[in-house]
């Protein structure tokens, strides 16, 4: 699942890329510009992948490995000024 | 006077909600630098995105749409959305653990540890405050061309302006002070809790004034029908005519339409009722604009060059470097905390950049095509609403913006300034709680005083321009920290190979450019070229380098 979003995230920078409605000047709704509201739906679009990205790439083997049990102890070696 | 009244007002309210979020605090320094890891999601949202949003994102947008119409909301808002959310998943969270489990709060700390390298520090530590000033002085530059336009009138005898429709208003010297001052003011006492509730009131305040002067403008310009009919469209003769004009507050169709320019070159027939605005197509105008009280002839580019387009993909990659940013993804309170951010983050910024793009596309059919940029929005809303009060709750939605980005970043900078150098140097043992929180609000002070002074020099210049300047500069140590993180061969040298070689090539473009836009051949950004050189140093120079040493990878690398 993590590399088919990591695909679709690399989709989406392609589909940016819109080269196909760049002298389109016509309005969605009757005042809508084309391109603007293409660039719209691909914000909405990043938004459902950070949802999926959630759901289906968190890496809790991350968290697991920050919040484990020896944080304390390399807390305390720690050289830097603030904690 | 009436909406200078109720920018004071609210002015007012946000210096004693800082000075409020001040009494909470527990008084030590770690409650001043990170408010003791408390932020939780919905404050770290309002933080991160009322920081990223500045005047860049309301002034600006504004302006660079009526400079080249709708092109700019795929320039930066949603390709910003996209790699924005890729840095903070693919960035933000693993800093988090590193400094969840080693106890770093500053990038330089960070950086310092990975590459085991205290010079490191020293030498990240001028390129981050030199990137970071150019960030503030846009939002000092454009509190102060938001505000002359709307106080026009208030004070004729005290400040009068070579433009007659401005004289009066309060100049940018006087009121870029009072903003450095407030917000001075409430990150002196409330640190980086002060910050945070400020943050998220003014970040609110921003987007909720930002929806209410969007459907008052939309109803002044007659629905948004007729306001789609507005743009600046191109006649059967190759000029540029408006169609509509402001008779005493009211939006209406002229009977001869108004020529403000001109297409350069041989007239195309094809281009007749062309409105360059709602597309991209580049195109080259000829206009006449006043110079003091000449009018002399100007010519600057529609549309957005494709290679433009292609390469400003690079400039977002500047939040993976933000000295703020890095300091929220190190001190947050759970990995979880950031998970609101990655989903509304692209959704606030297209709450915020569509209006503004709107308005700047329907600016081109009633202002004068040599308006300055950063002064459209405020134009608009002077001349459109004219509920006095409403005009000033409205301009102060602008300044919740712009002061909500300038808070953290003067914080993040003490932060560092006290942690990276003083501390660093001569040791924490040496001072005080009390002293640590002093030397950070003497550097806040001095940050201030600098920028402040380069906003006089600097008033004339673009705030788009100059962000996207800025941003250029972050997005070149950008490569640093995704090798950091993920390439365990990138070395100590290779880091310091990849600082020098991305900061020389940005430094030479932004002479050359003198701080404006600049493109490289068929528009290529100078991002590009800095990006480039830095990934290209990085690897280069880490390969033929001596590895890291197992005892910092085992730090940073899980086996």
């Amino acid at each position: 699942m993590k590399n088919f979003l990591t695909g679709v995230a690399a989709a989406m920078l392609i589909l940016h890329q819109d080269f196909w409605l760049w002298e389109n000047t016509n309005l969605i709704f009757g005042f809508l510009p084309t391109g603007l509201v293409y660039h719209a739906c691909f914000s909405i679009a990043v938004a459902i992948l950070a949802v999926f990205a959630i759901k289906y790439a968190w890496p809790h083997d991350l968290e697991r490995w920050a919040s484990g049990e020896d944080v304390k102890s390399n807390m305390n070696e720690n050289k830097y000024d603030i904690q | 006077m009436t909406v200078l009244i109720v920018i004071l007002v609210y002015l007012s309210l946000l210096l004693g909600l800082g000075l409020m979020s001040g009494r909470m605090a527990r008084g030590t320094s770690k409650d001043y630098f990170v408010a003791s890891h408390s932020i939780g999601p919905f404050l770290l949202l309002m933080s991160v995105f009322g920081t990223t949003m500045t005047a860049f994102a309301l002034v600006g947008s504004t302006g660079k749409a009526f400079e080249r119409g709708i092109g700019v909301y795929g320039l930066m808002a949603s390709i910003s959305g996209l790699v924005h959310v890729i840095c903070f998943f693919a960035i933000g969270i693993r800093l988090w653990s590193y400094g969840m489990k080693h106890g770093f709060v500053t990038q330089i700390q960070f950086f310092r540890s990975r590459f085991d390298s205290n010079a490191i520090g020293y030498v990240l530590f001028p390129i981050l405050v030199g990137l970071v000033i150019p960030y503030l002085l846009i939002g000092v530059i454009g509190a102060g061309k938001t505000i002359l336009p709307v106080t026009a009138g208030a004070f004729p005898d005290a400040f009068p302006h070579p433009n007659p429709l401005w004289t009066g208003g309060i100049p940018p010297w006087l009121s870029g002070l009072g903003i450095c001052m407030i917000v001075l003011a409430y990150v002196f006492t409330g640190g980086s809790r002060g910050a945070a509730w400020a943050n998220t009131f003014q970040t609110l305040v921003f987007m909720a004034m930002g929806i209410v002067a969007f459907s008052f403008i939309v109803n002044s310009l007659g629905g948004l029908r007729q306001a789609s009919d507005i743009p600046m469209t191109v006649n059967d003769q190759g000029q540029l005519v408006q169609k509509y004009g402001i008779v005493n507050g009211e939006v209406e169709k002229l009977e001869t339409p108004n020529v403000v320019g001109t297409i350069h070159g041989e007239v195309d027939p094809s281009l007749e009722g062309y409105q360059p605005h709602l597309g991209r197509r580049v195109l080259e105008m000829d206009y006449k604009t006043r110079k003091g009280t000449e009018l002399v002839d100007a010519t600057r580019e529609l549309g957005v060059p494709p290679w433009m387009f292609l390469t400003y993909l690079f400039i977002p990659l500047s939040v993976g470097m933000f000295p703020h940013l890095f300091q929220h993804w190190l001190t947050a309170r759970s990995a979880k905390a950031f998970r609101l951010t990655l989903i509304a983050h692209p959704l606030c910024i297209m709450i915020v950049w569509v209006p503004c793009v709107l308005i700047g596309v329907w600016a081109t059919g009633l202002r004068p095509p040599g308006m300055p940029s950063a002064a459209v929005l405020s134009s608009m809303m002077a001349a459109l609403v004219e509920n006095q009060i409403l005009t000033g709750l409205l301009t102060a939605g602008v300044l919740a913006a712009i002061m909500s980005s300038l808070d953290s970043q003067f914080l993040c900078l003490g932060t560092m300034f006290t942690n990276d150098i003083v501390l660093h140097r001569m040791g924490r043992d040496r001072f005080t709680d009390k002293q640590i929180i002093w030397i950070a609000r003497f550097f806040i002070i001095g940050i201030v005083t600098i920028t402040y002074l380069l906003s006089l020099w600097a008033a004339d210049k673009n705030v788009f321009d100059l962000a996207v300047w800025c941003f250029s500069g972050f997005a070149m140590l950008t490569p640093l920290v995704f090798g950091a993180l993920y390439w365990r061969r990138t070395t100590k040298v290779g880091a310091y190979a990849s600082i020098i070689a991305g900061t020389a090539v940005w430094i030479v473009l932004f002479v050359k450019a003198g701080a404006s836009e600049y493109t490289v051949g068929p528009g290529i950004m100078p991002v590009t070229f800095c990006v480039l050189a830095s990934t290209v140093a990085l690897i280069g120079v880490s390969l033929v380098t001596k590895a890291p040493s197992e005892e910092t990878l085992a730090k940073f690398f899980r086996r």
